[in-house]
């Protein structure tokens, strides 16, 4: 699209899409395919929309979210591998009127930093979690992550994950889900528009939630690494649906404000 | 508002009190032998029902320190203690406290080492204080407390200090000074600052973004090596600030010393005897009590070495402080160590004893 189209339809007013206003000009360093684009626009829009961009604070992970303070315009610290939520836990305890959210991949999340997730969800912080699950160490060149699945090729399972070599995948959801301390822990998906807008419902119930002191909330988004799985943005997709699906079905598996039975 | 007081009590709660007093907005650590007074007394205290401090027991010493990193993000005071194993864990988030340029106050009350060791009083982690500890080229502002006092002084020291120059203070106390009850003169309560006075105290802190203003970001990564590189010269230009301006020791009995004893902590004091009993015997031995283990006394002992014959280093480890003592010479004076190591703490009979043999090594 030439700039004066543009132009003539922003003066005509019939967009029906933008790029949010949070979400910078600068080139992303994310690879074609990678969920983390997405994701990143869901945090800048919800953020927007719910007119919050002078009390969030976001907690950047160690992976290949390392640098999401160089896309998204609010306030960002970055954190030690794995030590996002403590980092959080003492920003909102300190700053209690703020929206405070981690940002984290699986490794982050679920290896490194196992003990403060699993610490910071049981103590009830009111922060809310991002939870990246590609199943892979994206940045370091696509390591097993804790939870790669069953048989899965990555550079340091060259030969597949074997359960008796390596451990199994790791499930951490549905752990954090048994917590009296969340409030509301749900997996979404982003490889469909309709699964972008369930997300982006997940993650607004999240902020919001941390902002009432409910409890923690914990999204995780199953997501796709294209470069790590070594397949195109499609293929990943499909891949993802196949695989990833199954030991990480879609759906609520708490909502405290619903009442839903705490261990679905 | 709680006026100055007097009381009895242990280091470890005088730091607790002290904090809350101080206007300290967050503790948060992880109980080890033998700091943890520090967090009971803060339990204790229940200081956010009064001054609104937070006051919260981690789920690890890694978890409390990457807290305190949160929160000094903020702008806040914020502050943890551990005792050596428990300060190792600390290391990685020191480093990016010093990375960061946060101010933050972490007290290492040391115990006997290396591994678990004991729960006695030593001094073996001087070399991880003043050294670094944490990867990377860092200071920490080291303060020694060599009595309850000091205890309850160097937290306004050190949270003053760590606002000024932007940069984490330890307090590197010992297992002496945390369970000994003296008398201490507690200082007057005051407020914490308020938010407004955060915002102006500390402009760059991420509080939420601040209308009209960039984002502000807190990170310690940098992979263009060009600014990583000036990264590290303001560091090293803040660090020159500091061993300019904040050199700070006590000194008792020098101005004729022939013989020195350098000495820190709770050993300064036990040294301080033997010393006594010398000068009784008309041996003219005076002490230098670095309080700044970083920055160190280095002219201090640089003009002292032109004075006397001997330079006799004590210390509760196999000898640590001492290379800074030979660093810092300006005279090739003999320069000798006494320790003991692994929780035991010598007497002044055993300082003597090393005094004389030092003098008796020199003179014969």
């Amino acid at each position: 699209m030439t700039p004066e189209q543009l132009a003539k339809i922003k003066a005509e007013g019939t967009v029906v899409a933008a790029k949010p206003r949070l979400l910078n000009d600068n080139t992303m360093h994310y690879c074609p395919g990678c969920s983390h684009g997405v994701v990143h626009k869901l945090v800048a829009e919800v953020i927007d929309e719910m007119d919050a961009e002078n009390i969030a604070i976001g907690i950047a992970p160690v992976g290949c979210a390392v640098m999401a303070y160089n896309y998204i315009d609010v306030d960002w610290i970055e954190a030690a591998h794995g030590r996002a939520p403590a980092v959080a836990t003492a920003v909102k305890r300190l700053n209690p009127s703020r929206l405070v959210f981690t940002y984290q991949g699986d490794g982050d999340l679920a290896a490194i930093g196992t003990a403060e997730t699993l610490h910071a969800a049981n103590r009830g912080e009111n922060i809310a979690i991002i939870f990246i699950n590609n199943g892979i160490y994206g940045m370091t060149g696509g390591q097993m992550a804790p939870t790669t699945l069953e048989g899965m090729v990555t550079a340091t399972t060259p030969y597949g994950r074997d359960v008796e070599l390596n451990g199994y995948p790791l499930n951490i959801t549905p752990l954090l889900a048994q917590l009296p301390g969340t409030a509301y822990v749900t997996r979404q998906s982003v490889d469909t528009a309709a699964a972008v807008r369930k997300a982006k419902k997940a993650i607004r119930k999240a902020f919001e939630n941390s902002l009432k002191g409910l409890g923690t909330s914990v999204v995780e988004v199953v997501s796709t690494c294209s470069s790590g799985w070594k397949l195109s943005p499609a293929k990943s997709n499909e891949w993802m649906r196949e695989n990833m699906l199954t030991l990480y079905p879609l759906g609520d598996l708490k909502d405290a404000a619903k009442d839903l039975p705490k261990n679905k | 508002m709680q006026n100055e007081e007097i009381c009895l009590m242990k280091g470890n709660e005088a730091i607790a009190h002290a904090a809350v007093r101080y206007g300290v907005d967050g503790y948060f650590g992880y109980p080890i032998t033998p700091q943890s007074e520090i967090l009971e007394t803060l339990e204790a205290l229940m200081p956010w029902q009064t001054t609104g401090m937070v006051v919260l027991q981690a789920e690890s010493e890694v978890a409390a320190i990457n807290m305190v990193y949160g929160g000094a993000s903020t702008g806040k005071a914020v502050m943890t203690s551990s005792s050596s194993p428990g300060v190792s864990l600390k290391q990685e988030g020191i480093s990016y406290i010093a990375a960061g340029e946060l101010p933050a106050l972490i007290i290492n009350c040391m115990r006997g080492g290396p591994g678990l060791g004991t729960i006695q009083p030593s001094q073996a982690d001087y070399f991880q204080a003043v050294k670094g500890g944490g990867h990377g080229d860092y200071r920490l502002i080291v303060l020694a407390p060599a009595s309850v006092q000091e205890m309850a002084d160097f937290v306004g020291l050190g949270f003053d200090l760590a606002f000024k120059y932007r940069n984490p203070v330890m307090m590197l106390a010992d297992g002496v000074v945390g369970q000994m009850m003296e008398k201490v003169v507690l200082p007057p309560a005051r407020p914490r600052r308020t938010d407004a006075e955060i915002a102006e105290q500390c402009p760059w802190a991420v509080t939420g973004r601040r209308k009209g203003e960039a984002p502000h970001v807190m990170t310690t990564l940098e992979l263009d090596p060009q600014k990583m590189e000036l990264n590290n010269l303001r560091l090293q230009q803040t660090y020159r600030r500091i061993a300019e301006n904040e050199v700070r020791f006590e000194e008792f009995m020098t101005d004729d010393a022939e013989w020195l004893v350098v000495a820190f902590g709770c050993v300064a004091r036990i040294c301080q005897k033997a010393i006594e009993e010398a000068r009784a015997n008309g041996v003219k031995v005076g002490l230098l009590r670095p309080i700044t283990l970083w920055p160190f006394p280095e002219k201090e002992i640089a003009r002292l070495s032109r004075q006397v014959k001997g330079i006799l280093v004590v210390e509760l480890n196999a000898g640590q402080m001492i290379e800074d003592v030979r660093l810092s010479l300006d005279e090739r004076v003999p320069v000798r160590h006494f320790g003991r190591t692994g929780g035991i703490v010598m007497d002044p009979d055993e300082v003597s004893v090393a005094l004389t043999s030092l003098i008796n090594e020199i003179n014969l």
